[in-house]
């Protein structure tokens, strides 16, 4: 699997995101920056964690609007796998990649501490490979991961088997409804989480549970 | 020309700060408030347009950029 990563200007976690993708799919991923417009030959982008331009008007909504997120968006429709991960969720929602928002935490403080993940879908590109209903250890590091949308976009997510990681029942950390942790677009190329499965995949690390998710999204590539 | 874009959170959709807010101003004694919701204000200056041109474009800029019209209202003033 060919990948990619987009680094944004106060972006933190591109490098465990590298770091997390050349060690499963044995591949050294792209560095792209956001002033670029033209994203090399991959099957994966990645909008990594951090604090895009200070976090300054709305999480992610400066990125958003950053010169590489036209190629991002032209990939996306073509069918490229794009994740989003924390800060790089906020930015696919801003986007309008996904439905949504990412609201202030509901305790309004930042939270940074692990929490259990449950695999709550598995009809995307992603999480094809893993086990439905298995839980998971993954570190979260976020203020605003309090994932809000209407009645009618809650809907059409849990209709449409779009929810693909909740966090496990008592361990939400931040407010969001129904406990999502993750969702994909209804076409399942498109996933923004907030939790950081890149940063527990190293025997270094205190879990290599994030390892099944990177695994899984590899396996889609994999060569018959 | 000067203008000032308000932009506040939608009915229906939770602001956990404006309470905390709430909470605050309960703590120094004042009595009364039902409820208190945080927004935020652009004041923006404009050259060369009139009006209404400038009231549309200001409309252009909350819609793509000031506001996240999934959660956010926005009101235009030109001042």
């Amino acid at each position: 699997m060919k990948s990619a990563v987009v680094t944004f200007p106060g972006s933190n976690r591109e490098r465990d995101m590298m770091h997390a993708l050349e060690l499963v799919s044995g591949r050294k991923p792209a560095a792209v920056w956001h002033a670029d417009t033209q994203l090399p030959d991959v099957d994966l982008v990645v909008l990594p964690g951090g604090f895009s331009y200070g976090d300054y008007l709305r999480s992610g909504a400066i990125a958003a609007r950053a010169p590489i997120m036209d190629a991002v968006r032209a990939f996306a429709e073509k069918g490229g796998l794009v994740l989003g991960v924390c800060n790089g969720f906020q930015m696919l929602t801003e986007a309008g990649l996904l439905p949504g928002a990412l609201m202030r935490n509901a305790a309004l403080t930042f939270v940074c501490r692990e929490v259990l993940m449950e695999t709550a879908s598995t009809a995307n590109r992603f999480t094809a490979a893993m086990q439905k209903g298995a839980t998971w250890r993954c570190p979260v590091a976020h203020h605003d991961g309090n994932y809000f949308a209407d009645a009618d976009t809650i809907r059409a997510l849990e209709d449409g088997n779009r929810i693909a990681f909740r966090y496990a029942k008592g361990t939400n950390p931040n407010g969001s409804i129904n406990d999502i942790a993750g969702i994909t677009n209804a076409a399942g190329n498109v996933l923004g989480m907030m939790p950081h499965p890149e940063n527990y995949v190293d025997p270094l690390q205190a879990s290599t549970d994030g390892r099944a998710f990177f695994e899984s999204i590899c396996n889609a590539f994999a060569v018959a | 020309m000067k203008a000032r874009v308000t932009v506040t959170l939608k009915t229906g959709v939770l602001d956990p700060q404006g309470k905390a807010i709430e909470g605050g101003l309960a703590a120094l004694g004042f009595a009364g408030i039902d409820s208190v919701r945080q927004g935020k204000v652009f004041d923006i200056e404009i050259s060369g347009r009139d009006a209404d041109s400038a009231r549309a474009d200001l409309a252009a800029m909350c819609d793509k950029l000031l506001a996240n019209t999934v959660i956010e209202n926005y009101d235009i003033e030109i001042v």
